[in-house]
């Protein structure tokens, strides 16, 4: 159960930029929830707006992807 | 390889990142610039692919389509409209440009998620090059269709004097980092879908766990198709918004 | 100095092949140039095939069937127009026999008419005719009677005044006979 002081908080890093990954969860959460709240009050608009949906979404997710891609990097690239 | 040996210590196995590896296809020598790769491979895969569903598909012209031309159509329509929606109508003759970005990276996205395929677009350099194309070729032509002009995407007319020169320097960030965010989006997304998938699958050599872990494969698999084709479509409009940015730029 | 930053260099590569071999092959940049010609090629290929052939062929095909669809509009148009044109021909035809069919009636009718009257004519005119003749040939023979009448008269006046006994000449008896019959 040997290890280096190192290792561990590598280990310990990743897990905590991991969680990054949930603040982009609540992101393109509250985008398909907003979306859908407005598009139940006007339903006849919701089309013409799913561009926008997915935009936003991506947007949104784009800032998970990225804590996502430090934590490969510190597990892997460190 | 030091993993396997490490892996090879404990009950579980994880090589969640050998799937993305780029090996030659013929020989085990070094991967020159021209080297067959199976990325190599996969590519022509997608060649192949475009070809069999808007060449082959389309070949009997006829006006009442068959199945495979009315997906041709489909595809057609589909990008035809997002282009002509969210850029405008004198957008439309960038449209083959856009298509083949949209049509490759559909492509490459769903034949990844074969077994045991090779994933092109999980890579940053597959990505970064083709957000890279679409930055240079945005403003290249942003600044030959409105000279100067172009510069007013940076210039917020709308904000008070005060702040402009600070939001210049936000609107300036923002746009450099668009092919950064464009391209690691795509990639990430691929690339962790599957090794997600990879990490269940390594679960599944536990005996009492693996049911858990086919069911929870089968759920990533379908959730990975949805991501694979609205990656695509995010691409795709990201690209055209940002020609309409360089087509009209007026904040 | 330049062998410093030369072995810095290298040993970066180095860290990069290192973490490659650890675990990332995406940063693995000895396999990038491989990955973007192949990438580029893939890419000029697609889009020589989609602007040359697909592309052209879908819009074209597109075109046609909406051209196709707006003939059939515009032909099932047309078509309706003339279903309307040989209605309304129709009954104008219809009409219009009808209009001749009643001059031709009235027209016969009057023709009737016409040599009805000329044969009424005709017949009254014969009838008169033969009413004349008949009244000439009636009074001829009442003529004649009277003649006879007078003829037996004188007859039998000279019998009975040769019965009585007496002669009378022929000319008185014809006068007192001529005178009674006026009478």
């Amino acid at each position: 159960m040997e290890g280096n002081i190192a290792e561990l908080g590598k280990y310990i890093g990743v897990g905590l930029t991991a969680i990054g990954m949930g603040g982009a969860a609540m992101g393109v959460g509250n985008v398909a929830g907003n979306y859908l709240s407005g598009a139940l009050r006007n339903p006849s608009a919701a089309a013409s707006q799913t561009a926008t949906l997915f935009i936003g979404m991506a947007f949104a997710e784009a800032l998970g992807i990225f804590s996502f891609l430090v934590a490969l990097l510190l597990m892997f690239a460190v | 390889m030091a993993t396997e040996a490490h892996g090879s210590e404990s009950s579980l196995v994880f090589h969640p990142m050998d799937q993305f590896k780029v090996t030659p296809l013929f020989g085990d020598g070094p991967v020159h610039w021209y080297t067959i790769t199976n990325v190599t491979l996969w590519m022509a895969l997608a060649v192949v692919g475009v070809i069999l569903l808007l060449v082959v598909g389309s070949r009997s012209r006829s006006i009442v389509p068959t199945k495979g031309q009315s997906v041709a159509e489909l595809t057609y329509g589909f990008v035809y409209k997002m282009i002509e929606d969210v850029t405008g109508k004198d957008a439309v003759k960038y449209f083959p440009y856009v298509m083949t970005l949209f049509i490759f990276i559909v492509f490459s996205n769903m034949l990844g998620l074969l077994p045991l395929s090779f994933t092109t677009t999980s890579h940053i350099a597959v990505t970064g090059v083709l957000a890279l194309l679409v930055f240079v070729f945005v403003t290249v032509l942003g600044f030959v269709k409105n000279g100067s002009k172009f510069l007013a995407l940076f210039w917020v007319s709308s904000a008070p004097m005060a702040v402009r020169p600070l939001l210049a320097v936000i609107e300036l960030i923002s746009y450099f980092v668009r092919p950064v965010s464009h391209s690691i989006r795509l990639a990430g997304n691929m690339m962790a879908g599957h090794a997600v998938i990879k990490v269940f699958a390594g679960f599944a050599a536990i005996a009492a766990i693996s049911p858990v872990s086919i069911l929870a494969i089968t759920a990533m698999y379908g959730l990975e198709i949805l991501v694979a084709f609205i990656q695509a479509y995010v691409f795709t409009i990201l690209t055209c918004v940002y020609l309409k940015d360089a087509l009209h730029p007026v904040h | 100095m330049a062998t410093d930053t030369h072995g810095a260099e290298t040993h970066a590569a180095d860290a990069a092949h290192a973490a490659a071999e650890a675990g990332m092959p995406q940063l693995d940049f000895a396999t990038f140039p491989n990955q973007i010609f192949w990438l580029l090629v893939t890419l000029v290929v697609i889009y020589f095939v989609l602007s040359k052939i697909a592309l052209p062929r879908i819009s074209s095909v597109l075109a046609e069937r909406s051209g196709t669809i707006m003939n059939d509009i515009s032909a099932a148009e047309e078509l309706k127009l003339k279903a309307k044109e040989a209605e309304e021909a129709y009954n104008a035809a219809l009409a219009e026999a009808k209009a001749k069919a009643q001059q031709i009636a009235g027209e016969a009718r009057a023709a009737i008419q016409a040599d009805l009257d000329a044969a009424t004519a005709k017949a009254d005119a014969q009838i008169a005719a033969k009413a004349a003749e008949s009244e000439k040939a009636i009074a001829a023979i009442r003529d004649g009677a009277m003649d006879s009448v007078k003829d037996v008269a004188k007859e039998t006046a000279k019998e009975l005044v040769a019965a009585m006994g007496s002669t009378a000449d022929g000319r008185t008896i014809n006068a007192a006979v001529t005178a009674r019959l006026k009478g």
